[in-house]
This record gives structure tokens, sequence and C-alpha cells, in this order.
């Protein structure tokens, strides 16, 4: 392994990562984006469901935030600050939430089945390790055209780890020698199933080895580490490595959706290290070294409060899709439409 | 000089890979020397190097490779190396590949090529027919092309589509069929074709039951019984003007296919004859399909177990007596 970095709860002490603030304020509008769609959700307002990244932010904000214009990035159910480093717009995520006409999908798909696969981020399917080929292919593609310098990005969970998609999409990413990462986070659990029901290996970080893959192990919980060696990841793969298996450790301190009171979380596991909220521990240590005071912090979340109410009441007043407006065509050449009597 | 079915596959392939700079094949021993299983692609990986690329034995990552690519601007031609793996694939086919289009609005214009059909010793899992499974879902258009020249003008037409197409090659019809040349013409994707007229039943198949019917209707004809052949070719978007065209003239219909029988493109053309030209029908619309079990292996089974020339026969005079 590249890179086993230390668990547990003692705070960096060198100068922070050149990211750290930025990275911070886009966890911290993550939580209160969430928390927002979670009460929106509790008053009946959103259909469907609420899948949000409670405690795992710092590993998602990571993932996002050293993509650039050109790369390809695969996001999954808890990825709101990723995808939110990588450009998305709140509006988006908003009109998807509320199902607003003039969202990204427009009513056909909702909460975080959405993405906008011309700037690189793509919309994902339910299926566990179904987005890994296709970053493969997007990068295959990419190469084939002579482009350079690109990298993609897909995040996982150790339940998602499990699938035959995801083994075979990493197998073949490393056949391609493509340049991709893949980061996945071991929340401890797969909705409400635990890790002994879910492998029996001593660390899925042990795997990379087998795939080819080179692989890193990181404190989910410690935004400077997530950031270092994440961020170091993404540079190798950019650099021609083979491909990358972060695997993170965190706890979900939420339940699967906002409909899931997570009563299987055992209270053993609550005092574990890795339950630590990563987004409070960043406000530690923005405070310990005075990048931030608690005014600035203050004043940091006024106006992110301020973004993700307009951004919901800008959703909440647009119009819902309508039937008899829809076209119905699944595909997208119109003569090839079957006419169903 | 006369092109094989299974040639002017090959052929529509070196067309496209020499035409089309966005065009790459990807498949299971497709490359190298060894040119695929059934040869379908020998002699391009030498003849264009770098675009015809042996993948792992992982049909769901073939395909999920395949739609990425795809949506990055290239046309993908995947090689099952049978129909009956991409079973492996349905995932990516039917909820990756047929959702992207209407999701984000990014076309998906992959091609799978689907080594389709029963032949003698094959057995239960290489001799499927896939293409009412896939024609159920949204999002895919469905091909099961049953002549030399429309496997090569429809799997050309195939790569130049924008959305997912699943193309059925028939096994069966690899080396059995054989023309002059390559066509120099062709009739659109979506359109069936009348293959023989007739007046006294309409006989609506595809694929290699095309030639079953044809070699019934050549029977009848002796006792000046006329059936009426419709080639469906496209199974999705399904040509129903054509076919409901055919059943006015004869007023009868039995649908023939090689695919299991529970739904399928047999109760779907019938289904629309008897809601859109009930009317049309002097006697009950008719099917034959391959039976409500697995393929067999021997070939005593098989050939009893798919429709052949004397069941085809048996229910057309069954619909004739009506």
């Amino acid at each position: 392994m590249l890179q086993t970095a230390e668990r547990g709860a003692s705070a960096s002490k060198k100068a922070p990562h050149e990211k750290y603030l930025e990275a911070f304020r886009i966890m911290l509008q993550t939580r209160i984006f969430e928390d927002k769609l979670a009460s929106l959700y509790r008053g009946g307002l959103i259909t469907g469901g609420v899948y949000i990244g409670k405690g795992q932010e710092a590993v998602s904000v990571s993932c996002g935030i050293f993509l650039q214009k050109g790369d390809v990035f695969a996001p999954l159910i808890r990825d709101q600050a990723g995808r939110s480093a990588f450009g998305e717009p709140l509006l988006d995520v908003a009109r998807t939430y509320l199902g607003s006409r003039s969202g990204p999908m427009r009513g056909r798909d909702g909460n975080i089945h959405r993405g906008c696969p011309k700037a690189g981020q793509l919309a994902m399917i339910s299926h566990l390790g179904a987005m890994i080929p296709v970053v493969v292919g997007k990068l295959l593609a990419k190469r084939m055209k002579g482009e350079k310098g690109f990298v993609g990005l897909t995040t996982i969970g150790e339940g998602g780890m499990q699938t035959g998609a995801t083994h075979e999409g990493m197998n073949i990413a490393a056949v391609e020698h493509v340049p991709l990462v893949i980061v996945a986070t071991n929340n401890h659990y797969a909705y409400s199933t635990p890790n002994d029901r879910q492998f029996a290996c001593a660390d899925l970080v042990d795997r990379a080895k087998g795939y080819g893959y080179e692989g890193s192990s990181v404190d989910g919980t410690d935004l400077t580490q997530c950031l270092e060696v994440i961020g170091a990841a993404i540079k190798r793969a950019r650099a021609g490595r083979p491909p990358q298996l972060v695997v993170a450790s965190t706890l979900r301190l939420a339940g699967h959706g906002e409909h899931d009171d997570a009563s299987y979380v055992t209270d053993d596991i609550r005092r574990e290290p890795f339950a630590q909220d990563s987004l409070q521990r960043a406000e530690q240590l923005i405070l310990e070294q005075e990048l931030l005071d608690r005014e600035g912090l203050q004043q940091m979340r006024t106006e992110l409060a301020a973004e993700v109410d307009e951004a919901v009441s800008t959703a909440q007043q647009e119009d819902a899709p309508v039937g008899s407006e829809e076209d119905w065509c699944a595909v997208s050449t119109r003569e090839l439409v079957d006419q169903i009597p | 000089m006369s092109v094989t079915y299974l040639e002017a596959i090959r052929e529509a392939q070196t067309y496209l890979l020499r035409e089309d700079k966005r065009v790459f094949l990807y498949g299971q021993d497709i490359a190298g020397k060894f040119g695929g299983a059934f040869k379908a692609t020998k002699g391009l990986a030498e003849q264009f190097p770098g675009r015809v690329l042996n993948t792992p034995i992982s049909e769901d990552a073939m395909v999920g490779t395949a739609i990425g690519a795809a949506m990055e601007g290239m046309r993908p031609i995947v090689e099952m190396q049978f129909a009956d793996f991409s079973s492996i694939a349905l995932n990516q086919i039917l909820n990756n590949a047929g959702t992207q289009y209407w999701r984000t609005q990014v076309p998906c214009p992959i091609t799978v090529r689907l080594p389709s059909g029963g032949t003698k010793g094959s057995g239960p899992f290489h001799s499927q027919s896939m293409e009412g499974l896939y024609s159920h879902y949204p999002g895919l258009v469905v091909l099961t092309p049953a002549t030399v020249e429309d496997a090569y003008t429809m799997l050309i037409d195939a790569v130049a589509i924008d959305d997912p197409v699943i193309y059925c090659e028939h096994k069966y019809l690899y080396y059995h069929l054989k023309a002059d040349a390559l066509p120099t013409e062709k009739l659109p994707i979506g359109k069936a074709r009348v293959v023989r007229p007739g007046r006294d039943l309409s006989i609506v198949t595809n694929s290699a039951m095309v030639h079953e019917a044809l070699a019934v209707a050549q029977q009848f004809s002796a006792d000046g019984i006329e059936i009426e052949v419709v080639d469906l070719r496209s199974v999705k978007p399904l040509d129903t003007d054509t076919v409901l065209a055919s059943v006015a003239r004869t007023g009868r219909l039995l649908c023939v296919g090689e695919a299991f029988p529970w739904g399928g493109v047999t109760a779907e053309v019938i289904a629309r004859v008897a809601t859109e030209g009930f009317h049309l029908l002097d006697a009950a619309p008719a099917r034959i399909n391959a039976k409500d079990t697995p393929i067999p292996y021997h070939p005593n089974l098989w050939s009893e177990h798919r429709p052949n020339a004397k069941t085809i026969a048996a229910k057309v005079r069954q619909v004739l007596a009506e």
C-alpha cells in the first residue's frame, strides 16, 4: 500500500492543506443544504426519497475538489459535497429533489439520480457498480480521441464493492489502463447490513493488489487526510499510474435515506473513532489553527444558508412537469419511435 | 463471387471501420489472428490497429464501457460471443443504455451484436433468441436481419442510429445463406418487407424463421394456396402498417417465432392486429413459437423444440380450415 494513514482523533498539527478552507466551505454548504432537504422531506414537500451524506462530507468533497474541466466524475448516493466541488449548481439539486420541470432531469428522474454528462458529471443508476465501466468507457474514448491529462473518479461503498458489476468494472479499468480513481467509503452499514455480512477480508484496500491497482487508506473523518490521500491518488492516476483504489473509513451519520431511523446502528459502533463527524473535526481545526474565528464561521454559515434558501425557494416556485406535455419518447431518433396502438 | 450472411457482417464492419473514425469493436476473442468465435472480425484487428479490442470475460463491463465511449462521441460495436451471454449485461443494456437518453438527453449510440438462435447441438446456453426480451424495455432499437443484404445494410444503419441498437444476427444463417454480391440498395430500418406475396394467409415472422416460412409457402403453392410472408426485419420499432396491409389482403394471420412463447414478438404482432385490424380477420390469429422449455441439446429434440416446416404447415392448415 502506498499510504496507510493514521486513524483516530488526533488533530493535524501541520499547516492546513491549501484547499482546506474551500473544502470546508463546500462541506458546510452541503450540511446546511442536506439538513434543509431532510426537513422538506419530513414536511412532505419532497416526493420519493432524500439521501444525504452526513459524516461523509470530507471524503466526498475531496473527490470533487481536484477534478478539472475535461475530467469525468461519477458520484454516488452520498456525494453532494463532491458534486458541488466539481461544479454542480445547488439549483440543479433543488430542482431535481423538488420536481421542477426546469431541472436537469425534468422530473424524469429524481433525488441523487441526476447528472450532467456534458459537464463530465454522470447520472448514476441505482445498480451499484454499474457506473464504473461507464467511466472507463469515457476515459477510453478520450484517449482514442487524443485528449491528454484527464482523469476519471467514481465512488462506491463497502456494500457496492460486493457486486459483480464492481468486480468487472474494476478489472476492465486495469486491463484498459485508464486513469481511474475509485474511492470506496466504508461507512460500516450497507442500508442496515453491517460489514461482517458484507465481506470477509481483513481490509477492502487489500483488494487493490489483486486488481492491479495502487491502494491507499484514509481516515474519512479527517479532512486533511482526505485531501492529501485522495488528492495524491488523483495526481497519480493523472500521471499515468495504474488505477487507484482509496478506501475511506467513516460512519454514516444518518439513515440510508431520510425514511430510515438507522436504529440498527449499535452504540458500540457510535463510539468508534470512525464515527466522528468530519465537519465538526474540520471546524475544530479551523478554530485551533485560527483560519477563521467564531465570528467568521458564523458569517460563512449565514451566507451559505442564504444560498441554500435561494436555490430552494427558486425551485419551489417553478412549475412541475405535466404528463400531457411529455413527448414520451425513450429514443432520440424520432422516426424510430415504435407506434404502439 | 458470392457472399455469406457472416461475410456480410464482416464486410459491414470493415466498411464502418474504414469510413467512420468513431467506430471501434469491443468483445471477447475478436482481435488478433483469431477474429472471433465465428470469425466475424477476422482480419480486422490487423487492418485497423487499436480499433478491434479484446475484452476480459466481462459482458456487463463490456457494455458499460461501450456506453461511456458512446456518450463521449464514439460508435462502439460490442460483440457478444453468444446472444445468451448478453444476459450478464442486461443491467447495462436495459438500465443504463436504455434509460440514458430519456434521463439525460445525451444519446447513447452503442450497437450490441448478438449471435442468436439455435443450431444443431448447441443446447440451452448457446441458442437463445432474445429480441422479445430486449424489445420489452424502452429505449432500445431491436433488429433481426434475415437476409445477407439486410445483415449488411442493417448493421451499417445500426451504427448510424443515435440510440442503442440490439442487432440479432442468426447463427444458423451465417453459412447457410449466400447472396451474389453485397447490396447496392436498402430498405430503411423500421420497415418490414413482404418477401413473398400471397392472398390466402399471412405468415408474419423474423430472422431464420423467414426461411422456414418461405419453404412452407412453397409447399402450399403447389396446392394452389398462396401464403404471403412478411419479414419484420426490425422488431422494435415494429412495422404495424405493413403487417396490417398484409392481413387486409389475406384475412388470416399466423405469427412464427423462434423465441420462447410467453409474450414476445408473436404475441405483440397478434395484439396489434387484434386491436387495430380485428375487422380484417376472417379467422382467429394464430402463432407458433419454440416450446416453453430450455432449448434442448440433441438434434432430435431441438428440431421439435423450434417451429419447423412440419409444425408451421400444420398450423397453416388449422388457420385455413377456420
